[in-house]
């Protein structure tokens, strides 16, 4: 009878009995973890918000918030210091203008040029180089802004400043256009071919089709990808803390040096403000106004893409 | 019926093509400028830096005198750095890819977390630097050190590294997933030995470039306090550093032509380190990724 039990001993019995010798049930244990994972970058985000609001109280206990918004002169470090941060945005305005002159276009015409003229083999050239150009360190950008943009523009005008809203704002122009080439062009790619076929058929020529068929049927991931990239322009630090100067101002003179809410950022933290201090908490509110910029065109970028898609 | 006038379109089809034809050559122009400005930067810095790129510039220390300032400190700490976010930033991006991509069902706090990754790729990385400065630094007391910068690195990569993640996870086949069910094996133990092995080319070319971006920026390091003046190498993660873009940074700042010359062959270092990552990255990609 014995010998008989041990005969039968099947394969789902010795699955059964390794499965209860397991101590700690896998299948139960790993979902939670990988849950705690995909949590810390909810908890990122919550953190972002609660520093930043928590700081940026701190400061308006100091100054009032009326100040800090209407004022129009940002002088932390005077004797008798104003916190306006108006001048602080005009000249990151200025930067996000001059880069958008620069990159929509060229951007836009790149998209273009990949997705509706270029051969199979000029696309495969040319995307890796402009995925190097999207690549290179912002502080790479700055170095060429300063040693090389700066002193061409003011070879060509002499009036300008060594420290300007040009210059940066040319280069960050540059930093963005592979953004808007390859989103944009995605963009273009996933027109379907027989909507330019049936213009072909109508007698339009390649231009005529792009532009009146293939631009307006793409036209959402387009603007998507123009505001995410003056997002990234509005966020930029590097490039206009290297080349842009410091002087914070409300003017609209482009020759002139100026600072942006990131440039005014680093100024502080590679400076010695000490902790506590008035200017230190200043940073926060600073980033605050910078976080909601960028956070409101990025939902905006989000909105365009999802509402306005054209679905075929 | 009103017939098209044939000869009214062939007398307007020649402009429309020249039109055609230039616009052509505007937008091929258009693409050149970025192809242009890149051989410029490349030019340019390489003509700038190669005289004071030479085997004593890697081994001395930061320096007063531009002849004598080397990259040795910087170098080291950016390969310190890359200790901390390469596990930190692989474990927390590829769990989170694979909970969204396995285990999560289609609900609210789903598609609030992914939501959440993708605005959180779109936060200036200055931001990340007053986070890392005010939970790391201070809260956290882990004062300027390459764990504190390390972290913050990390947080700001992880979206780069989730998306890839995510993506080469998809990639992999039902069938495969099926057929290791049909053997029995259970989801985890799947996921395990059949998923991740599938997809850790996708994984490891993704993390790389998310690797490299993390290697070349400036910004959160200067708001978490990174010096830019260094001695001295790191002993263990708690010593204070400083890394290849925040001394490029120092040294470009200065207002001495010399040091422009050593910033150019700092970023020839930070270039050349940046182009390898990449084309292990590459070859990765090109080798190892099976088609199904």
């Amino acid at each position: 009878m014995e010998l008989r039990k041990t005969e039968t001993y099947s394969v789902q019995q010795m699955i059964l009995e390794k499965k209860s010798k397991k101590k700690i049930n896998m299948e139960k244990v790993i979902p939670k973890l990988l849950f705690i994972t995909a949590a810390i970058s909810v908890f990122t985000t919550i953190g972002i918000i609660l520093t930043l609001i928590f700081e940026t109280f701190i400061f308006f206990d100091r100054v009032s918030i009326v100040e800090f918004f209407t004022e129009a002169k940002w002088l932390p470090f005077a004797s008798a210091p104003s916190y306006g941060i108006m001048p602080l945005i005009v000249g990151t305005l200025k930067i996000t203008v001059i880069a958008a002159v620069v990159a929509v276009p060229i951007g836009l015409a790149t998209a273009i040029f990949l997705s509706e003229y270029a051969s199979e083999k000029t696309r495969r050239i040319i995307k890796p180089i402009l995925e190097v150009l999207a690549g290179i360190p912002t502080i790479v950008y700055g170095f060429f802004a300063l040693t090389f943009v700066t002193p061409v523009l003011r070879d060509l005008f002499p009036s300008l400043d060594m420290f300007n809203a040009l210059s940066p704002g040319i280069v960050v122009g540059i930093m963005i256009m592979p953004m808007i080439a390859s989103l944009s062009e995605d963009a273009l790619v996933s027109v379907p071919k027989s909507i330019r076929e049936g213009a072909y058929a109508l007698g339009a020529t390649k231009l005529e089709t792009t532009i009146k068929v293939v631009l307006p049927a793409a036209i959402s991931g387009i603007v998507a990808s123009i505001v995410l990239a003056l997002s990234r322009a509005i966020g930029e630090t590097m490039i206009v803390s290297v080349a842009g100067g410091s002087t914070p101002n409300m003017s609209m003179d482009v020759t002139s040096s100026i600072q942006t809410m990131t440039a005014y950022i680093v100024q502080v933290s590679s400076g010695d403000a000490g902790y506590g201090t008035t200017i230190y908490y200043s940073i926060y509110a600073v980033g605050m106004t910078l976080f909601v910029f960028t956070l409101v065109m990025n939902l905006l970028a989000q909105f365009i893409s999802r509402k306005f898609r054209e679905e075929y | 019926m009103k017939l098209i006038n044939k000869s009214h379109v062939a007398k307007k089809m020649p402009a429309r093509l020249a039109v055609n034809t230039i616009c052509k050559g505007l937008f091929f122009l258009a693409t050149l400028v970025g192809l242009l400005v890149l051989a410029i930067l490349f030019y340019r810095i390489f003509t700038q830096g190669i005289g004071s790129l030479n085997v004593d510039f890697l081994q001395n220390f930061a320096s007063r005198k531009p002849e004598e300032a080397g990259i040795k400190a910087a170098l080291i700490g950016s390969i310190w750095l890359m200790v901390v976010v390469a596990p930190v930033s692989l474990l927390l991006g590829v769990g989170t890819a694979i909970y969204l991509e396995e285990y999560a069902r289609k609900n609210w706090i789903t598609t609030f977390i992914k939501v959440n990754i993708s605005n959180l790729a779109g936060v200036p990385s200055i931001v990340f630097g007053l986070l890392g400065l005010t939970v790391f630094v201070r809260a956290l007391a882990l004062d300027r050190s390459i764990l504190a910068a390390g972290l913050t690195m990390s947080l700001l990569v992880l979206p780069v590294i989730i998306v890839a993640a995510q993506e080469a996870i998809r990639a992999v086949p039902r069938d495969l997933r099926e057929a290791s069910f049909g053997m029995g094996a259970t989801k985890w133990q799947t996921i395990l030995k059949v998923v991740l092995p599938a997809a850790i080319p996708g994984i490891l070319t993704g993390g790389i470039l998310a690797l490299s971006r993390a290697i070349g920026e400036t910004a959160p390091l200067v708001v978490v306090g990174i010096p830019m003046f260094i001695a001295f190498l790191p002993q263990t993660v708690m010593d204070t550093f400083t890394v290849l873009p925040m001394q490029i940074y120092n040294w470009t700042s200065r207002p001495q032509e010399e040091f422009q010359q050593v910033a150019a062959a700092g970023i020839i270092v930070l270039l050349i380190l940046l182009i390898f990552m990449n084309s292990i990255a590459v070859i990765i990609r090109n080798k190892f990724q099976k088609r199904y």
